[in-house]
């Protein structure tokens, strides 16, 4: 079992002409990933051939790629200035999930698509400014190294990641695959002010997910995400929980690369993440070298 | 990205907020002649210009007395001296680091003496994923502060991006705030512009703080703060057109012309990485460990060896690094081609200090190999196994 996506999930490249959207959709396939088009406007009715000759039909809208694939999942790579009206095209058309990896759109586009979405229950994005997300050895849609994964066999539990960050949960998958963990699933939620899915979705989803056995959470500075994930999993995940934050030496006031990654008004210290998330019993890695420990030690304390 | 003071009035009085009159000076002469038009009689502010807030708590770094970079003057030759102190020290307030900031540019505004402050301030609430407009009677102090120790004391309205904000919220707030009926035209009039501000030119800051009633019962912008959302400057020229580069990390700058995302710290180790998350979490370990990140540095996950080279003569500029971490997960970027950008960095700048090297990930062991055939010729590269290994040998490298 898994969340989000699985092997049956059927996927369209929003973007699919440009040299990301290419590369990536390549990759993508050649893990496994079932797609069944692209879409790039006025670019509709060309064949986007794969570097294993595989052929993809080119729309020109997102309406018409559902209509004749039956798409359910989009992964998005829509330059910044144009990603949010694609987030919302995708909505409009039926399309089950988006997984944004865009980055840098602009925040108050971000706002209006948000509350877009907001009236259109049947849709989850993902993102955007993320890596995308992967049930490993099933679908994966995004910019993530699929190698890394190790896939959850039939009738097992795996690890379920949420993470803000990209190379850092490559860096926590390759921690666990390492040790002999698997994954059920691995959500990249973005490093955006405003995302889409957030982690208080994701840990219902995990706990309500009989193919994930615990779940790791890896944070950074900015925003009160965390502390309102804390809450959440004390009074509502059984799971054993681990965690990291980034950013504790981070200087308040700057912006560490990611847009959301940010300590300000007075909010969004690394400290008063972690004190948090201790609070609500979370195992914390005290480094990003721990970050397989700490699942360890997490699912080490809830068998007690 | 950050304006001054006089720029966010300005954008605010053009979209018809009360602002007392201001003059912009390079000089102390300019300030002088300034303060003889906006004088009117009695005596003028003279305010420095810089990017950091907390001015008139600062303090003029090198002058005798105890200054700050917000100064009444009774007359002309004072303002005159003032200006004069204030172009040459450079001011230090709690927000701009130990060494403060040069000022170049200063304004004389007209006296608006304040009766009463408020605070008048949008920003995007994350939780929610909306735009706020707050504001509250403790006006003229450090809002986070307030926010953070009595929260009650801040009111707040959510604010729709379709419509921006509503006269009726605008009015409410106002009312909520104890203004009389004769303040709440200009205070509604400031609100209003300020979210205009906010919504047309994509700022992620827009802050009247105080807003002031001043002695003689005018209602005004006395102090303003606008910061921009980076990602949307590209759709603005007007914004682009207001940045000052002299107010920047001139380090820093020259990182963004090579696509680095590159921020200055005080530490003694110099830290390259992929990933901003990962950036991050190397500086922590670097600091778990007893060391002291010397600055953050995410070389994106496209790197060119062009740009990695750059990346390098970046670190190695400040003296104060005595060893440097690169640390590289290669998820879909090979880490064979960050060890070859590694030896050209090498060939080419010439490594004097310990480099600490830890990737990992894709055709990792290839980049081992590259490394290994130059151990002779560069001597100073050290390749460590794992990432705690690598934290623990640059920190005691530069000690």
């Amino acid at each position: 079992m898994s969340i989000l996506v699985d092997k049956n999930t059927r996927v369209i490249t929003q973007g699919i002409t440009g040299a990301e959207g290419t590369k990536h959709t390549n990759l993508c396939l050649e893990y496994g990933s079932t797609f069944v088009g692209g879409v790039t406007p006025k670019k509709g009715g060309q064949t986007w051939k794969a570097t294993s000759g595989k052929e993809l039909p080119v729309f020109n809208t997102v309406a018409e790629a559902v209509a004749k694939t039956g798409a359910d999942a989009s992964m998005l790579f829509v330059p910044p200035g144009l990603a949010a009206d694609a987030i919302m095209e995708a909505a409009d058309a039926g399309i089950k999930l988006i997984v944004a990896i865009t980055e840098g759109i602009p925040v108050l586009d971000m706002a209006k698509a948000k509350r877009y979405l907001a009236s259109k229950p049947g849709c989850r994005l993902v993102g955007p400014n993320c890596p995308g997300v992967i049930t490993p050895g099933q679908c994966k849609i995004g910019i993530m190294p699929g190698y890394i994964h190790k896939p959850t066999e039939p009738g097992k539990t795996g690890i379920g990641i949420i993470s803000r960050s990209g190379t850092l949960t490559y860096e926590a998958v390759f921690q666990l695959t390492s040790m002999g963990y698997s994954q059920s699933t691995c959500v990249g939620i973005g490093g955006d002010p405003i995302i889409g899915t957030n982690q208080i979705d994701l840990l219902e989803m995990f706990e309500n997910d009989p193919g994930t056995e615990a779940i790791l959470m890896i944070g950074e500075i900015g925003g009160t995400a965390e502390e309102r994930a804390a809450e959440y999993v004390a009074k509502h995940v059984k799971k054993p929980v681990a965690a990291f934050i980034a950013g504790q030496t981070a200087p308040p006031g700057r912006r560490m690369g990611h847009a959301g990654a940010i300590i300000s008004g007075g909010s969004g210290s690394a400290p008063e993440k972690i004190a948090a998330l201790t609070k609500a019993g979370i195992a914390i890695a005290a480094t990003p070298a721990d970050l397989g420990d700490a699942v360890k030690k997490a699912i080490a304390a809830k068998k007690k | 990205m950050k304006v001054h003071e006089y720029q966010a009035k300005e954008l605010l009085a053009a979209q018809g907020a009360p602002v007392p009159k201001h003059i912009v000076c390079k000089t102390p002469d300019e300030v002088a002649a300034a303060f003889d038009q906006l004088s009117n009689g009695g005596g003028a502010m003279v305010k420095a210009q810089i990017h950091a807030g907390g001015r008139g708590a600062g303090e003029l770094l090198g002058h005798s007395e105890k200054m700050g970079g917000v100064k009444f003057a009774s007359n002309r030759d004072k303002a005159k001296a003032i200006a004069e102190l204030m172009l040459k020290f450079p001011l230090k307030t709690l927000q701009t680091g130990s060494e403060g900031q040069k000022i170049s540019t200063l304004i004389v505004q007209a006296d608006a003496e304040p009766a009463k402050e408020y605070y008048v301030g949008m920003v995007l609430d994350r939780a929610i994923g909306l735009p706020i407009l707050m504001a509250s009677t403790a006006g003229g102090m450090d809002i986070e502060k307030v926010a953070h120790d009595t929260p009650e004391k801040i009111l707040k309205v959510p604010v729709s991006p379709e419509t921006g904000l509503l006269p009726f919220q605008a009015q409410k707030l106002a009312f909520d705030l104890g203004f009389t009926n004769e303040q709440i035209g200009p205070v509604v009039k400031i609100m209003m512009a300020l979210s205009k501000v906010y919504f047309e030119k994509d700022a992620s800051i827009v802050e009247v703080n105080p807003l002031a009633v001043t002695k003689k019962g005018d209602v005004v912008v006395l102090d303003a703060k606008i910061d921009f959302d980076d990602n949307a400057t590209f759709r603005h020229k007007d914004v682009q057109a207001l940045r000052d580069l002299g107010e920047e990390n001139p380090t820093e700058i020259r990182a963004a012309k090579a696509a680095l995302n590159y921020i200055q710290l005080d530490g003694t180790i110099g830290c390259l990485v992929n990933g901003a998350g990962l950036a991050m979490a190397t500086m922590d370990i670097v600091n778990h460990h007893g060391g002291s990140p010397a600055n953050f540095l995410d070389v994106g996950g496209g790197v060119t060896a062009e740009n990695a080279v750059e990346a390098f003569r970046i670190i190695l500029s400040d003296a104060k690094v005595k060893a440097i971490f690169v640390n590289v997960f290669g998820g879909i970027a090979s880490c064979a081609r960050i060890a070859e950008a590694l030896v050209k960095a090498g060939r080419e700048v010439g490594f004097k200090i310990p480099v600490v090297v830890r990737l990992e990930g894709n055709e990792v062991e290839k980049a081992r190999e590259i490394l290994n055939a130059v151990k002779t010729e560069l001597p100073a590269i050290r390749v460590a196994a794992g990432l705690t290994e690598a934290a623990k040998m640059v920190v005691e490298l530069a000690k």
